[in-house]
């Protein structure tokens, strides 16, 4: 293909200045005293008569919202905690859970794997607005609800996870199965000296994905943690007002760092495992 | 759907050996995760199935009166239509929009197009908690899109408060989902050989003859999961609807979603369940009809 070197760039960088202009004005609102932030945004959020203004940079940074929130707010932690508490056993679950039976869906034949992938397939387009009525019954009957476990226990079995690991298992070629067999390894034992090592990327990817998203989980939580104090980080802001304005500014930054920045450490993986759903040339 | 696979050998005993080997090894891995999707989603589903048959305390059988009720209610219609047109409108904007970018960013040569891919997929990972509240910075009555306006002598929009919401609503999905549905593009742009294009050159194809020709045609298994995707994703624009606009937002963006959570809320089961089923069956249409046209098309290829 024929390379448009300026062009593109310039189209390209056009369609990123909204991006570009969103990172800037959540760094810049989080170094603005709350003072001035209540003078220029402030109106948007109380339904003031007069509009609301944005300046470039704030006419005094200061770290003091950002301190505050660090060193004052204890809730803000605690929301941090819960926060972690429901993502990380949901992504260990996932990799003990979902790996090996992407592997069988992948590499291993048996009867129904048809009919059952085609259920996982459907069960991973479902929004969680249509699982979350089976889920509750099972919940209320298992005495589950309002517990940790009620947001855990699903989001280990999402079908999703399972899916994009079998994509990565595909790219694994046969040969490799069929050197092993020689060798004398079993169908499980393949697993564990081939796919594991190999699939490396795509498990990595998947989790990565799932990560992300169980962190910025909005609904799960509302629906079957009743009780706020145990509220997840991605419910910290869902009601702010203008008092605390500096705080959420402060927040918003927060909330915002730990995604790119595993984003940035797993990017090569994150994108060869979006990437991988097409690669193997397998329809859906 | 998914590809045959065959039966492997594992060592030198006989193939029915083999045979139940394989199956066990795949029991085993299944297992654990099978049982959990019986636990919480399949057995439910049934739970729900029986009780989108039943009245409310899902004890007295009333036939098919939930479903009436559901079809007959204005909320429901509502929501099925906007939803229907979100995704109606939203998937073929996004699919293009993202094919465009992964095309620009492909021509640009791997190092800069490095920083424009990390540039583009940002927004798929900011938690929607620090979107919210610059969404509400940007689309109140007195917000910063309004003070834009002004500036441009153009009347204020009530943005929330009007269809606008609904466009703002596809706006946002677009925003967060093109570097998503890029970096499939792009996926599935590398799998077309480049021996290809140098061919086409060869003969003097110009721009537009090579994508009518190798890039689209090249790009048609990838179309099929992208579009899955952007469906998967679309439903979750939710989150921003809801946290912007709280549980009854403007007409124009009353979704499904909405919907659910209110019904859940107050516990009305009957019509939950039955509604719950009604998205299931409709989805299973549209699946069952994008399978058909594409055993049609591939039958109708050499």
């Amino acid at each position: 293909m024929k390379r448009c070197h300026l062009p593109c760039i310039l189209i390209l960088f056009l369609l990123s200045l909204f991006t570009l202009w969103v990172l800037w004005f959540m760094a810049m609102g989080a170094l603005t005293p709350e003072d001035e932030l209540i003078a220029t945004i402030g109106p948007a959020l109380q339904g003031e008569e007069h509009s609301a203004t944005w300046c470039l940079l704030p006419s005094w940074p200061t770290l003091q919202p950002m301190a505050e929130l660090l060193l004052d707010t204890p809730i803000f932690f605690t929301m941090f905690w819960n926060g972690c508490k429901l993502v990380f056993p949901q992504v260990l679950g996932q990799l003990v859970v979902a790996a090996p039976a992407a592997w069988a869906f992948s590499k291993l034949p048996f009867p129904g794997r048809k009919i059952l992938y085609a259920i996982y397939l459907l069960l991973m387009v479902l929004p969680f607005q249509i699982t979350m009525v089976p889920n509750y019954l099972v919940l209320d009957n298992l005495g589950l609800m309002d517990t940790s476990l009620a947001v855990i226990l699903p989001g280990i079995f999402s079908a999703f996870p399972v899916l994009i690991m079998k994509k990565g298992f595909d790219a694994i070629p046969d040969v490799l199965l069929d050197a092993a067999a020689l060798d004398g390894a079993g169908p499980l034992r393949s697993f564990a000296a081939i796919g594991l090592p190999l699939g490396f990327p795509g498990i990595l990817s998947a989790l990565l994905l799932d990560g992300i998203e169980a962190w910025n989980a909005i609904e799960q939580p509302m629906m079957f943690l009743r009780d706020r104090a145990d509220w997840p980080l991605s419910l910290y802001l869902s009601d702010v007002t203008v008092e605390g304005l500096g705080l959420a500014m402060a927040a918003s930054l927060i909330l915002l760092a730990p995604p790119p920045l595993l984003f940035a450490a797993g990017q090569k993986y994150l994108e060869r495992g979006i990437g991988l759903s097409v690669s193997t040339g397998e329809n859906v | 759907m998914i590809r045959h696979i065959r039966e492997r050998r594992w060592c030198r005993r006989p193939m029915p050996f083999c045979k139940r080997q394989n199956r066990r090894a795949a029991a085993l891995l299944l297992a654990p995760s099978l049982a959990g999707v019986a636990v919480f989603y399949l057995l439910p589903f049934a739970e729900v199935l029986r009780r989108s048959f039943t009245d409310a305390m899902g004890r007295r059988f009333v036939g098919l009166t939930n479903y009436q009720t559901v079809l007959n209610n204005d909320a429901f219609r509502l929501a099925a239509a906007n939803t229907a047109k979100f995704v109606g409108i939203c998937i073929p904007l996004l699919l293009a929009l993202s094919l465009i970018l992964a095309l620009l960013v492909r021509a640009t040569g791997p190092q800069r197009g490095k920083g424009f891919r990390s540039l583009f997929l940002l927004p798929m990972v900011i938690p929607v908690a620090s979107i919210v509240l610059l969404w509400k910075v940007l689309f109140a009555d007195s917000g910063l899109m309004n003070t834009a306006l002004g500036a441009a002598g153009i009347p204020p929009i009530d943005f929330m408060g009007s269809d606008a919401a609904f466009w703002i609503l596809i706006v946002t999905y677009l925003w967060k989902n093109s570097g998503y549905d890029m970096i499939l593009w792009i996926a599935g742009l590398d799998r077309i050989p480049a021996a290809q294009y140098e061919a086409a050159a060869v003969d003097g194809a110009n721009a537009w003859q090579m994508f009518r020709a190798i890039t689209w045609p090249g790009l048609r298994p990838t179309l099929g999961i992208t579009a899955l995707l952007s469906l998967i994703n679309s439903f979750k624009v939710f989150r921003e609807a809801y946290l912007v606009a709280g549980a009854y937002p403007h007409p124009s963006m009353y979704l499904l979603q909405h919907l659910f959570n209110n019904w859940f809320l107050n516990l009305e089961l009957g019509r939950i369940t039955a509604a719950a089923i009604l998205v299931v069956l409709a989805l299973l249409a549209c699946g069952s009809i994008g399978l058909a046209v594409r055993r049609f098309q591939r039958r109708n290829q050499p």
